[in-house]
């Protein structure tokens, strides 16, 4: 469980369950992240944005899972947000930018015949411009979970492995320049739209492998469930996309097998020796679901054929055999669109489960200098996996060696350990 | 951006760690260094009690500072940004048995002119 989870039970006191403490606070970061995404679209002022409603977010947090969601979530964190902005102004005698924001809004709610509900939803403008290409592109992941879950910087870099403070002025550099560098708040024209949804997308998964590739860390499990709501949210503002939905199902292909990557006792267990019956099914029903839908939808991205991949891995759960032919095939295509080392390195896995593991090192050959696979743990775990399958058992163990010094996952280190120990006793 | 990385461990739960993994670890830990474009391995000091210390002329016994962190060693990488220098020091077997300490190493301006 994560720090954040801690921190609303605990003020939640020990009666709501933690169901219902979780949903209100998903309906507290639905509804600042909404008022947010409304303000910011109209000001192009983030930063004031949340400073209006911050505190207003924070008693939501701290009283909606206790004494349950309000009537009208809206109406309360504005009402909540406008005392306390009054309450300012008295100790100040000063206006502020935040009393500003927070007539606005009201302003429109007035408009809108006083019905919060039916502020307009700019949520989606947001992520595109949190997204913008003017962004720099790790931050644009931190920026997204920041303004629309409202999430604190320290969050963020638990999961990100930045220090707080630093990951703090970063929000702050990237929303300033969100405002200076005239960034639009609007979703895209349709012909610049593939482009910068590829790069929300990109974000979304970032926040996303963030929660997945460290098992072992606190806290980084609820970050997956973030990037997962976040995926819907897309799906839901843009139905027409198929990347979207390719994404989304990508990440619950991943979430399937959540269960299956370590044993009983805590060990590291690889994709080939997982135990399917592990798998959750009502979550690859999810991915498969959408999948099909983003496939009627048109042409093929990236994300749905990483998705049709995990689509053809499960394919054993059926079979008890990998459908490795469509795989190989699936990441030819890959490869070919984005040239990555890391696709090439994953082809060559599944290549060897075709051709065996020499025609597998013969196409890895090629990348042994590319720099960005020198310090990447798995291409020399699957190098060492590799070595061993052939027989090369020194080339095996120096793979491995190299692979344990890269690692800071201790279950995974145990795990490559146990690899050399069986390559020299063999 | 070159980093300098310092080494703080705790001597005592070093010694107390199984030493056939801790020091095959390591040796992993500097072949993967090894390989990095820009790292150098740096150097393993001697225990923190060896140490001496000289201030204002009065000499002293090791260690400087009455805490179970002592500094241990350094190593150098050569890292894009932050993050990865963060990565570096993860990976260290040191930093669990205590702390690495970051550091940008400087780049002359011309400010001493």
């Amino acid at each position: 469980m994560s720090d954040r989870d801690g921190a609303a039970t605990r003020t939640a006191g020990p009666a709501p369950a933690g169901a219902a403490a979780r949903a209100a606070e998903r309906v507290a970061r639905e509804t600042y992240g909404r008022l947010v995404a409304f303000l910011a679209a109209r000001t192009r002022d983030v930063a004031g944005a949340e400073d209006a409603l911050s505190e207003a977010f924070a008693a939501a947090l701290r009283l909606w899972p206790v004494d349950g969601v309000p009537d009208n979530p809206d109406a309360w964190l504005l009402t909540v947000a406008r005392r306390r902005q009054t309450d300012a102004l008295r100790r100040r005698q000063t206006r502020t930018a935040g009393e500003e924001h927070l007539m606005l809004i009201s302003d429109e709610l007035e408009a809108a015949a006083g019905e919060p509900g039916d502020l307009p939803d700019r949520r989606l403008a947001l992520m595109f411009a949190c997204a913008h290409p003017a962004i720099e592109r790790g931050m644009r992941a931190p920026l997204i979970l920041q303004t629309i879950l409202g999430m604190t910087a320290e969050d963020i870099s638990d999961a990100f492995l930045i220090p707080p403070a630093t990951m703090g002025q970063r929000l702050v550099r990237a929303k300033t320049r969100l405002n200076d560098a005239g960034i639009p708040f609007a979703i895209p024209e349709p012909e610049e739209l593939p482009e910068r949804l590829e790069a929300v997308l990109d974000a979304i998964y970032a926040a996303y492998t963030k929660g997945w590739s460290e098992v072992g860390d606190r806290g980084v499990p609820e970050m997956a469930g973030e990037a997962i709501w976040l995926g819907r949210l897309l799906v839901a503002q843009l139905p027409a996309e198929p990347e979207a939905k390719g994404m989304l199902a990508l990440m619950f292909y991943a979430e399937a097998r959540r269960n299956a990557r370590r044993d009983l006792s805590g060990a590291y267990v690889p994709l080939e020796q997982q135990d399917t019956s592990l798998w959750d099914d009502s979550q690859i029903a999810v991915a498969e679901t959408l999948l099909r839908d983003a496939n009627k939808g048109g042409p093929t991205g990236r994300y749905q054929l990483e998705a049709a991949i995990q689509s053809a891995h499960t394919a054993r759960r059926l079979g008890g055999i990998g459908n490795w032919p469509a795989i190989v095939a699936l990441y030819d295509h890959l490869l070919a669109r984005t040239h990555s080392p890391v696709v090439a390195l994953n082809r060559a896995i599944a290549l060897a489960e075709l051709e065996g593991p020499a025609a597998a090192l013969a196409t890895l050959a090629p990348l042994a200098d590319d720099r960005r696979l020198q310090s990447y743990q798995p291409y020399w775990a699957a190098l060492g996996h590799l070595r061993g399958a052939a027989g090369d058992k020194q080339g095996a163990i120096e793979a491995l060696t190299i692979a344990i010094g890269l690692t800071t996952d201790p279950a995974v280190r145990t795990y490559l350990h146990g690899r050399i120990e069986a390559l020299r006793d063999g | 951006m070159r980093y300098m990385m310092l080494i703080h461990h705790d001597d005592a739960a070093m010694a107390a760690a199984d030493q056939k993994q801790l020091w095959g670890d390591y040796a992993a830990f500097n072949e993967a260094l090894g390989k990095a474009n820009g790292a150098s391995s740096g150097e393993r000091l001697e225990p923190a009690k060896g140490g001496t210390i000289v201030r204002n002329n009065d000499v002293l016994d090791g260690p400087y500072a009455d805490t179970k962190e002592q500094f241990a060693g350094y190593f150098f990488v050569e890292a894009a940004d932050l993050d990865e220098a963060v990565a570096w020091a993860r990976r260290c077997p040191s930093s669990r048995f205590g702390s690495i300490e970051i550091r940008p190493v400087h780049v002359p301006k011309g400010d001493w002119k």
